[in-house]
């Protein structure tokens, strides 16, 4: 903006009045309409713009232990494309990750693995239980395998089947992108930096 | 040599050795103090150069109580012989981990999931379940659900709910409706 440059002259005669107007006049209206920033200003709440650009870039730490890893492989290459959804950045670190898809059957011997996993993610993070094996220890009614990973981790989206297709994979995520879209996340922020 | 033709070797040479033929395989039964004699006598002089499988069955009420079977075959894939020996709960087992290599992993399994011990054998650790936990599962009094078991930082266990469960399906019930897995 530029009219700041514009500058009404109080004290001088009616005439120099007038040109100063219309100076300023043509200014304002050069200034009201700049192309370069036309379509560029959205007004919002920030807690929508903060869940739009957290709910549409969700990268995923695939923790695959079965075969619903083999789904969950599908779900992220070209034929259901999970990418069309913000979350194709599958990235083997936890350190970058925002949502950890639990695809596959959860064993004792695995399940404090996961958890330090978990635990290495950066807040904010979301689980997605998929498939049966991990919403509930599945068919494994056994000694060997956990029953369900929300028994060591707060799960927020479950999916059912076995193994759940990859448009079942992709509702689940879209569920997700739903909850965050309703989440308080200035009220989260604020009070996460109260306690720290 | 034939499979049949091993199996009577066998049992000719060792005393109190039973011979089991069973839609052409043979079961070659032994006493547990002939068994690494027998298995040494299978390698070198039968030419059995491959073990496929070792593994153990809990005849929970018999005595001697558990049984070790051993799966051998030739290279060629000729000739298999299976064989069998029983021990009681107490008892240990030489290994033929020095015979066969493979049998190493198989009997840190048979350790770890059955209890039963080797003697001679270079690191009998549990191979599954990781050192600490307290059960042997594949037993009989073990119950299918688990049960509650702590190893800080390392694992734990909890109880699996069965709903009225072990569920059972029923052989040769002539419909797939009654055949169905039911509580039992």
């Amino acid at each position: 903006m530029t009219t700041s440059k514009a500058s009404l002259n109080v004290s001088g005669d009616a005439s120099e009045d007038l040109n100063a107007a219309a100076v300023v006049r043509s200014e304002l209206a050069h200034a009201a309409y700049d192309s370069k920033i036309e379509g560029n200003v959205i007004i919002t709440r920030v807690d929508a713009a903060i869940n739009w650009m957290r709910k549409n870039s969700l990268w995923p730490m695939p923790m695959g232990l079965a075969c619903c890893a083999i789904e969950l492989m599908a779900t992220a290459s070209s034929r259901f494309d999970i990418s069309r959804f913000g979350s194709e950045v599958m990235r083997f670190s936890p350190r970058q990750s925002d949502v950890m898809i639990v695809a596959g059957t959860v064993t004792y011997k695995m399940a404090l693995a996961v958890k330090r996993v978990w635990d290495q993610m950066p807040e904010p993070k979301w689980c997605i239980a998929m498939g049966a094996c991990a919403s509930s220890g599945g068919m494994y009614r056994s000694y060997a395998v956990l029953q369900g990973i929300d028994q060591l981790l707060p799960v927020d989206v479950y999916i059912s089947g076995c193994p759940p297709r990859p448009e079942a994979l992709i509702e689940g995520l879209m569920k997700l992108q739903e909850k965050i879209d309703g989440e308080e996340s200035t009220v989260d922020l604020k009070s996460e930096s109260l306690v720290s | 040599m034939n499979t049949n033709q091993a199996a009577q070797t066998v049992s000719e040479k060792f005393e109190g050795s039973t011979v089991l033929e069973f839609r052409g395989e043979h079961t070659v039964t032994v006493a547990l103090t002939d068994f690494r004699l027998v298995m040494e006598y299978c390698k070198n002089e039968l030419g059995f150069d491959m073990l496929l499988d070792a593994s153990s069955v809990d005849n929970s009420g018999d005595d001697p109580r558990f049984a070790l079977v051993y799966e051998l075959a030739t290279l060629d894939d000729s000739v298999h012989l299976r064989v069998k020996t029983h021990i009681a709960e107490c008892e240990e087992v030489p290994t033929v981990s020095d015979l066969w290599a493979t049998s190493d992993w198989h009997e840190r399994e048979i350790w770890d999931m059955m209890g039963i011990k080797f003697s001679g054998h270079p690191d009998l650790r549990r191979i599954l379940m990781w050192e600490g936990y307290t059960y042997h599962p594949l037993r009989k009094e073990f119950p299918l659900a688990g049960k509650p078991s702590e190893m800080p930082d390392v694992a734990f266990t909890g109880e699996a709910p069965l709903e009225g469960g072990p569920f059972v399906t029923s052989a040769g019930a002539g419909s797939r409706v009654k055949a169905e897995p039911r509580a039992k």
